[in-house]
């Protein structure tokens, strides 16, 4: 019934004309910047002045536990693929602290080698 | 008088409503697992928030629970670019180009006239649950939330097509929206399907979803929608359709949301040379929306137990539900079927043993594929459609 009634309303109200107004929306801005991950461990200068243009802090901080090499691998790929300019005299100090990042998880057994 | 009144019903729905939590565990593997809840979206309540800029906005499960369809301000986003946050839909037009006779830009008006077409589908991220997969990999760390079905309305694009005529030799479209990527070199955002599937009279363009505009997050003003395929092929904001004469080789369907060339899209971990080829259909799922996982509720011995499955492709035939982990099954009721790409409610009553259990739920589609038990593995993270389990301590 519930479905039934649905159904009804959206058939209804589809044949709408198309908006004619400007329809705008604000986006919300993270503005998270990346913190040394605790005392004598890596700077997060090199990530926070190179990856935070294009995405906010998120999409790194909830990332799994991620191999060094795996960390690697995600910036390469941004640089030749997605153009991002991240300076590759930075690539170090940024893997550093990503890989500084994923210790601090709790690491699984059975990585399944790859 | 009434100012009373409201009163009163404000004070008995504070102490009714149980505190609106500010954060969700999505109970990944090793995590990280919490995640903000954010109602700081246009046309969004409140939202499972995986990441800001660009957007990505998780349902919460319980969101599926009130119905078959996904209410619009609670409906996923998800955006690779950056994306015009104003839209004039009058100066808004949809360029046709490529291999057709006749070049065109169309406005809402010229696509409005068009006959209506109307569909229930699932539109599911390819990485959907992506967050569940171990090893874990890389990407968005969706838990089960980056889908959600909706009543699609609009036109069909064969309608569209025939405006311009494609040409003898076309073998493709190729879709791409108003997103952007912030540096120029980097690749467009670019999706293509067979011509013969394109025009096969369900693929079509919706400017209106569950009988309201599309939200802008959701492709305002016009989105393809590809009944029983991956949402990476549901291009939003779609403002140009190319037709080709030969193959895409870009790089949105040659290197980036591929899978194994294995019959189940999986593969051994580790595994580094194996055939790949462009995500396609979705598989079977169910998910028990009434009852969450790791939650402790207190024992009844008759549980009611339902939720939401799809068949990917085709109907749901049958939804098991199982209280002991598999060892044995019933079948649940099914609720009205509001077509083969639909969401379809299913709820049972299971005997509830004391302690803690796992509930699961297993869907058959119409086409006979039944969920499995045991889980693919793919370095993507993608076509995940294993039977799920929710966990429960009754005290």
């Amino acid at each position: 019934m519930r479905v039934l009634f649905i159904l009804l309303v959206a058939g209804l109200t589809s044949a709408a004309a198309p908006a004619s107004r400007p329809v705008s929306i604000d986006l919300p801005f993270d503005a998270t910047q990346f913190a040394a991950v605790g005392p004598g461990a890596p700077s997060a200068d090199a990530i926070n002045n190179n990856c935070l243009s294009c995405h906010s802090a998120e999409m790194v901080l909830n990332q799994p536990a991620l191999s060094r090499m795996e960390w690697a691998g995600e910036v390469a790929k941004m640089r030749k693929v997605y153009k991002a300019p991240v300076a590759e005299a930075d690539d170090a100090a940024i893997i550093d602290w990503l890989t500084a990042m994923s210790a601090r998880l709790p690491q699984r057994l059975a990585k399944g080698g790859g | 008088m009434i100012a009373r009144r409201r009163f009163l019903t404000l004070a008995a729905s504070s102490i009714a409503a149980p505190a609106l939590a500010a954060s969700v565990d999505l109970r990944l593997p090793g995590g990280p697992s919490d995640r903000p809840l954010t109602a700081a979206f246009a046309d969004k309540r409140r939202m499972i928030l995986q990441r800001t800029t660009p957007p990505l906005l998780e349902t919460p499960l319980s969101a599926f629970d009130a119905g078959i369809f996904t209410p619009n301000d609670r409906f996923y986003v998800r955006w690779h670019w950056s994306f015009p946050t104003e839209i004039d839909a009058r100066a808004f037009r949809l360029r046709i180009d490529g291999h057709v006779i006749a070049p065109l830009a169309l406005s809402l008006a010229d696509i409005a006239a068009l006959p209506r077409f109307e569909i229930a589908a699932v539109n599911q991220c390819s990485g959907n649950s992506r967050g569940f997969f171990e090893p874990r990999v890389p990407g968005a760390q969706w838990g089960h939330g980056a889908m959600g079905n909706a009543l699609w309305s609009g036109v069909r694009l064969r309608d569209v097509l025939a405006r311009a005529g494609v040409k003898d030799g076309a073998v493709r479209l190729r879709f791409s929206g108003m997103d952007e990527p912030p540096l120029p070199e980097a690749p467009d955002f670019q999706k293509s399907l067979s011509l013969d599937h394109a025009l096969g009279g369900e693929v079509m363009l919706a400017t209106h979803m569950n009988g309201a505009p599309l939200p802008l997050l959701n492709g305002f003003p016009l989105r393809l929608v590809v009944p029983g395929w991956f949402s990476t092929y549901w291009v939003k904001m779609l403002d140009r359709i190319e037709v080709l004469a030969g193959n895409d080789d870009n790089y949105w369907m040659a290197k980036a949301y591929l899978v194994p060339s294995t019959p189940d899209g999986g593969i051994a971990p580790g595994t580094r040379d194996f055939a790949r080829q462009p995500i396609s259909t979705m598989v079977p799922r169910a998910f028990i929306t009434n009852v969450a996982d790791g939650s402790r509720r207190h024992w009844q011995s008759a549980l009611p137990v339902g939720g939401i499955a799809f068949g990917g492709t085709t109907g749901v035939a049958r939804v098991e539900v199982s209280a002991d982990g598999g060892a044995t099954w019933r079948d649940a009721a099914l609720g009205p079927d509001a077509g083969r790409y639909s969401f379809r409610r299913f709820d049972t009553v299971v005997a509830a043993p004391r302690g803690t259990t796992r509930l699961l739920a297993r869907c058959t589609s119409t086409a006979g594929v039944v969920q499995p038990l045991a889980g693919i593995w793919n370095p993507g993270g993608y076509l995940r459609g294993q039977v799920e389990a929710v966990n429960v301590e009754f005290i």
